[in-house]
């Protein structure tokens, strides 16, 4: 079993391939994982018959010679992404028995390139949060010092933990200011949020439209380039969805970063952030001019402003999108004598407490009187934030940051909703410019706790971000693998 | 938006559970009206940024909104439109009575 479990994707594809493993063991192997596993709580839904038969089919395919990408590989899917006939919760109590009857256009893009579908993963609700803890049905677990119950981070803390323990091969996962790189760093994974409108967002629950993008969690570089391949793609369904093709990403693995200029950003290296992340931020700059990168400080002068101006436009465009949850169409009703009652109680009771917030933060900055000042003020901020960027892309093609200021933080410490804010003070600017950045595992602090650091490309440069990521990888040589893994 | 302790007051907490069709608990309020305040008092930041001549953005992806032919291209699928209905009838969404 365990020989099963030590295969990353890639290598798990390519023994499917050669007819060493057949799909219906691995995919056995995972469930028995997500058995072994399952007191991490990342698994919201399981799928074992619909696993089962998907790899069944998946076996026929692989030996008659029609084998696709990701034929029988046996995955994850965080529970934002809309599955057909399979609950979709958005680890919302008003989803709760939500069973979409239409698939969402990333998970039908990795059915057909083949994947096999384990269940659906935990998230914080409507992916706001950054610690897994608003989840309705409870937080999950870290796999990391898997005693001391640490947060696995979030929004994709489900995802982070299935793949750090081993209970999945790859995960999927959604990151509006860090959902993806902030779980990855906490979880000692690799984490990569593509440009904005690279993965359709149809059939993805709405959160903040213009800054929601999917992305895959995976054990490596090379994995997040095969999930990538299949889940990008222009999608009609979806209006902001780029018209581009994106070349396969598995071409561009041993690019190499000879010539390469790296912006280190003076920005990022402020008070709060941890030692231990700081050394192996200088490790990973060391790392990379010895690859023949050129190291180039830079700077970003609004970083400051990122959080402040996403905790305006994130709220105000999810007070508009949760709208829709109004207990008539679909989701939970609470009854009541009047359509106003029947709304206010419906929702009252079926958001948890940070939705709330959030919803409300939102309706205020955009209600009248306050809309200037606020969300109009917020978008002019973002624009500089864009530009800040833009005036770097002139001087240099990748940008290097630590993912997070701390490395994961035990759960249930972190009441204040604004110190949880400060987790994705590193993750949020790159959301708002709509670039791709992806966080990968480099060492372990002194407690024992992944440490990410991230990598920020230009608008459409995923091959490019795949490039640099993958020597970093290289160098940092990180192949620890959690205590609370599977075995 | 620069008075940093108290940005909303109660009534103004119940202003806006109202627009946003909340019920929030009597017992829940005042916590929540803290931290709406320590919020609003973050982003109030922002004040310190000159934006005189910045255009908002609301898109990053700088092009324009596709337009497509105005075809029925779907339809027919009341039963999948219903089927997650808290409450329906004879292929109606079903809500509480209005009277005006």
């Amino acid at each position: 079993m365990s020989e099963l479990l030590d295969l990353n994707l890639v290598e798990a594809s390519k023994a499917l391939k050669n007819k060493k493993i057949t799909s219906l063991e691995l995919t056995n192997a995972y469930l028995k994982s997500i058995n072994d596993t399952s007191l991490l709580g990342a698994y919201l839904e399981i799928v074992e018959d619909k696993a089962i038969s998907m790899a069944k089919e998946s076996d026929k395919k692989l030996i008659d010679g029609t084998a696709r990408p990701l034929e029988g590989i046996p995955i994850g899917i965080k529970d934002m992404f809309c599955t057909k006939d399979i609950k979709t919760t958005a680890s919302s109590k008003i989803l709760e028995n939500f069973i979409p009857t239409y698939e969402s256009t990333v998970t039908q893009n990795l059915w057909n390139d083949g994947a096999v579908i384990l269940g659906k993963l935990s998230c914080d609700e409507f992916a706001m949060g950054s610690s897994n803890e608003t989840a309705a049905k409870g937080n999950v677990i870290n796999p990391w010092l898997k005693n001391k119950k640490m947060s696995p981070g979030g929004s994709s803390g489900g995802s982070a933990a299935a793949v750090a323990a081993r209970s999945a091969l790859a995960a999927t996962g959604t990151d509006t200011g860090g959902s993806i790189r902030q779980p990855a760093a906490f979880c000692g994974i690799t984490g990569l949020k593509p440009t904005y409108g690279r993965c359709s967002r149809w059939g993805i629950v709405a959160f903040s439209s213009s800054l929601d993008q999917a992305g895959p969690l995976t054990r490596t570089v090379s994995d997040a380039a095969l999930m990538l391949n299949s889940m990008a793609g222009y999608d009609q369904k979806d209006s902001t969805s780029a018209n581009l093709k994106m070349p396969d990403l598995m071409d561009y693995l041993d690019k190499g970063i000879k010539g390469k200029k790296i912006g280190i950003p003076k920005e990022y290296t402020q008070d709060g952030i941890s030692e231990d992340i700081v050394k192996f931020y200088e490790k990973s700059i060391d790392w990379l001019k010895d690859e023949g990168a050129e190291i180039i400080p830079v700077s970003l002068p609004h970083t400051k402003y990122a959080l402040p101006a996403y905790y305006i436009i994130a709220p105000a465009e999810a007070s508009s999108n949760l709208a829709r949850y109004d207990g008539v169409r679909y989701g939970a009703r609470q009854e009541a004598s009047s359509l106003d009652e029947m709304y206010e109680l419906t929702r009252g009771n079926g958001f948890g407490d940070e939705v709330k917030r959030r919803i409300m933060i939102g309706t205020y900055v955009l209600s009248s009187g306050y809309y200037d000042a606020y969300y109009l003020k917020a978008q002019k901020v973002r624009r500089l934030i864009k530009e800040d960027f833009e005036n770097v892309y002139k001087k240099v093609d990748y940008i290097l940051t630590p993912s997070t200021p701390t490395t994961s933080f035990e759960l249930g410490k972190k009441q204040d909703p604004l110190t949880m804010y400060l987790n994705d003070i590193f993750t949020v600017p790159a959301s708002l410019a709509g670039l791709p950045g992806v966080s990968l595992p480099v060492g372990l602090d002194k407690s024992g706790l992944p440490i990410g650091i991230q990598l920020i490309a230009n608008s459409y440069d995923e091959p490019g971000l795949i490039s640099i990521a993958r020597v970093l990888e290289m160098s940092a040589g990180f192949d620890f693998i959690a205590d609370g893994a599977a075995k | 938006m620069s008075n940093k302790d108290t940005i909303v007051d109660a009534p103004t907490v119940n202003k806006i559970a109202r627009l946003s069709r909340l019920d929030i608990p009597e017992v829940n309020k005042e916590n929540l009206t803290n931290d709406l305040n320590n919020i609003l008092g973050f982003v109030a930041q922002l004040d310190e940024v000159d934006t005189s001549n910045v255009e908002p953005l609301a898109s990053v992806t700088g092009h324009k909104l596709p337009l497509r032919n105005d075809d029925v291209n779907d339809g027919n699928i009341e039963d999948l439109v219903l089927k997650n209905a808290p409450e329906k009838s004879s292929g109606f969404f079903v809500v509480p009575k209005v009277i005006e």
